[in-house]
């Protein structure tokens, strides 16, 4: 329970099912840590004192226990650290799913097994169901496509599938909220959270100076040079995490025609810049690849594939390779900006097949 | 299902004595004990009722009880108060294992300029007095040493440390909030010049507490406004709250001494049903004098917060550690000063007794930890 109208009315909709119910809200990460990132607007956002306070409110609502379990150290080595050096080296990390990957999903069934719960549930939009022929558990994509969450989930295991339920999976956000609200829950009018839960603000640079300012680690490279792909200087930037690949503002290059950040070097300190053709790729390798839903890949097969959560699931082919958790990504049509360090996720029609990391 | 509590060390149920106390005094004393006439006497005469069994319960003089709004108030008091009031270059030693309530004003006293020297302790989570003496220096202006730790409930030697803070000229605090109720407490012999006390500890009611000042002690105020508390802590006076620490220290009193006989009793019959029956087991502080009502286990392998969320479902409260703490995201600072494992210090339970448990009640709490720590090493959580 993060406190929202989400996993609020999870909450309750089981309680009303006649299910017994545990709440628990994981608590990873402390918003009071960096103050100097705390902007306006930025409380009430997952892991603040306002969310627990919902979140404790819509248990005694509903009657049901709930706890508080802390898993900021955990959060910190598994999520946090990774994502600071992805940052650094260059790549455009997605902490949300390390966070299901190694956290959410993994932790929350430990504590489900030591409750004596059988299943666990979350306001994820998504759905499971349990295929009969492949004996397999597999992951679809929700009834509401605008709140699709997959892209983050493609990393759950068989065992994880098995025990999970996503109740908001065949509901939209408005029946969620109208739910919600027809149950008089106290969060029903909560707005959504959008940005990473511990940059609150949005501003990754601000959160990269900070954390290792806490570490007293050395600050990002700074200054260096935006570049041409053959090599042309046309200016200079404050460093190469302020930038990611697609990125257009804030480059400060007048030209012709709108430029684009088509690669970072933070050993070269290069910020790279093209025009949006310039950013197309016919493909890409994706690692790291659980086959969630299937066995795994023997022949080339079609798919939609996504490269970023909010990119539209293009044609491609995916051809496997010696080792199942790597496959060739060959688009139908070139894409924009593939960001290495961003996940990628492989669908048929509503089925996720798998995902992994773009190299 | 039915409920146990033992997390006393957290906080205490009301005592019907207080309760009674402090219902008489809503309904009638509604006076402000500052003003002249007939009403404000009568809740004066309450308050200084209250001063009087407070006192008598620390064996100190009334004028000598300063009232506060509680144990972190009367530890922020005394040591900021102590420290302020000293002039010139400033140095505190206290130890590791104190509660974040005086840690904290300490840590807000280095902010200010102030140089501070935590002690470490032994392995039984005691202080050796021969390191206070160690850590003095000439412009050392306080020693703060808690007289019963609140998760371990190891007693700290004050008496040897008063002796040697008196030899130095240096005033003395004792946190007492864990203490004061469970064994017998004398301000005078014990040789403190601060004492810190909290009322919902001792079966009183909650926002309510006291410091023992000895007379001549010099202390900085916090808070500014009014004459109340012989200058030292303005604002009226929560008077019925404070005629219910009254009350409680007075029922301490009567029965603090057959109450600690009952509480080791079943305190030592949980420790050594839990050493018996359940493998893996290790009592922290046990070679240590401790208040009779504390006992913290460690169980290899486990998940302190699992186990306390599992026994919470079969009705037993019981806590990792300091209330104010648990959630935390560092194991308990007490726990690792005393030598234990990050991984042991996250195994470990406090279970903190009071008047209301029944052997009855430890025997059901032995069979559910038995369950439940079996069960959450089968699962193997953190394995």
């Amino acid at each position: 329970m993060s406190g929202g109208v989400d996993s609020s009315t999870v909450a309750a909709l089981l309680v009303r099912q006649g299910h017994p119910v545990v709440g628990l809200t994981m608590q990873l990460w402390n918003q009071r840590r960096l103050p100097e990132l705390s902007a306006e607007g930025a409380s009430g956002r997952c892991c603040s004192l306002d969310d627990v306070y919902d979140a404790r409110r819509v248990a005694e609502q509903i009657g049901i226990p709930y706890y508080v379990v802390n898993f900021e150290q955990e959060f910190e080595e598994r999520v946090v650290q990774p994502f600071v050096d992805e940052y650094l080296a260059g790549r455009t990390p997605v902490p949300c799913t390390l966070c299901n990957n190694h956290i959410k999903f993994a932790r929350f069934l430990d504590l489900a097994d030591a409750v004596g719960a059988r299943q666990i549930a979350t306001g994820h939009y998504a759905r499971v169901r349990y295929d009969d022929a492949s004996g397999r558990y597999q992951l679809l994509r929700p009834a509401d496509e605008s709140k699709d969450q997959t892209y983050f989930l493609y990393g759950l295991t068989q065992e994880q599938l098995a025990r999970t339920l996503f109740p908001l999976g065949e509901l939209t956000k408005t029946e969620v909220r109208e739910l919600a609200r027809s149950m008089n829950l106290a969060v029903a009018a909560k707005s959504d959270s959008q940005e990473i839960c511990f940059v609150p603000n949005g501003d990754y640079a601000g959160f990269l100076s900070a954390w290792l300012r806490e570490r007293g680690a050395p600050q990002p490279p700074g200054r260096g040079a935006i570049v041409t792909r053959d090599g042309r200087t046309l200016g200079a930037h404050e460093g190469v995490h302020h930038f990611t690949v697609g990125q257009r503002r804030g480059l400060g290059v007048a030209t012709g025609e709108p430029l684009y950040v088509i690669a970072t070097h933070p050993e070269t300190r290069q910020v790279v810049v093209g025009t949006n053709d310039e950013l197309l790729r016919p493909g890409f390798t994706a690692t790291g690849v659980n086959w969630i839903s299937i066995e795994g890949l023997r022949a080339p097969a079609p798919a939609r594939v996504k490269i970023r959560n909010k990119h539209t699931a293009a044609a491609a082919l995916l051809l496997p390779t010696g080792d199942p958790a790597r496959v060739e990504v060959v688009f139908d049509e070139p894409q924009r900006a593939v960001t290495p360090g961003q996940g990628t996720v492989f669908y048929d029609g509503d089925l996720v097949l798998g995902g992994g990391w773009i190299e | 299902m039915l409920r146990a509590y033992f997390d006393h060390n957290a906080t205490t149920p009301l005592a019907p004595e207080v309760r009674e106390a402090l219902v008489s005094c809503l309904d009638q004393t509604y006076g402000n004990a500052s003003s002249i006439h007939h009403f404000g006497q009568a809740a004066k005469q309450r308050l200084e009722a209250a001063r009087r069994q407070v006192a008598s319960l620390l064996g100190a003089r009334p004028a000598e009880v300063v009232f506060t709004g509680g144990g972190t108030e009367a530890d922020n008091l005394a040591v900021l108060g102590a420290v302020r009031a000293a002039r010139g270059a400033r140095h505190l030693i206290t130890t590791a294992i104190e509660h974040p309530a005086v840690l904290g004003p300490c840590a807000q006293l280095e902010r200010e300029g102030a140089a501070v020297t935590p002690l470490p302790v032994g392995s039984d989570g005691v202080v050796d007095p021969g390191e206070v003496r160690r850590a003095l220096r000439p412009d050392t202006v306080l020693i703060s040493v808690m007289h019963a730790n609140n998760e371990l409930g190891t007693l700290q030697p004050i008496a040897e440390i008063a002796r040697i803070a008196r030899e130095a000229g240096v005033a003395f605090h004792a946190d007492g909030v864990q203490t004061l109720g469970k064994i017998p407490v004398d301000v005078h012999a014990l040789g403190v010049d601060l004492y810190s006390v909290s009322g919902h500890k001792l079966y009183g009611p909650k926002g309510v507490g006291a410091l023992y000042v000895r007379k001549g002690t010099p202390l900085a105020g916090l808070m500014f406004g009014g004459h109340h508390e012989r200058d030292r802590r303005p604002g009226t006076e929560n008077v019925p709250a404070l005629a219910g620490l009254g009350a409680a220290a007075e029922r301490a009193g009567h029965h603090l001494e057959a109450e600690a006989q009952l509480l080791a009793s079943l305190r030592d019959r949980l420790e050594n049903a839990a050493l018996e029956r359940i493998p893996g087991v290790a009592v922290n502080g046990a070679g240590a004098c401790r208040t009779p009502n504390t006992t913290n286990i460690s169980f290899d392998g486990i998940d302190g917060e699992a186990l306390v969320i599992a026994l919470d479902l079969r009705g037993f409260a019981v806590s990792t550690g300091s209330a104010c703490s648990s959630g935390a995201i560092t194991p308990s600072h007490v726990l690792t000063a005393i030598g234990l494992s990050a991984e042991r210090a996250r195994a470990s339970i406090r279970f903190s007794l009071g008047r209301s448990n029944t052997a009855e009640q430890v025997d059901a709490l032995v069979e559910a930890l038995e369950a439940s720590v079996a069960h959450l090493r089968r699962i193997s959580v953190h394995a």
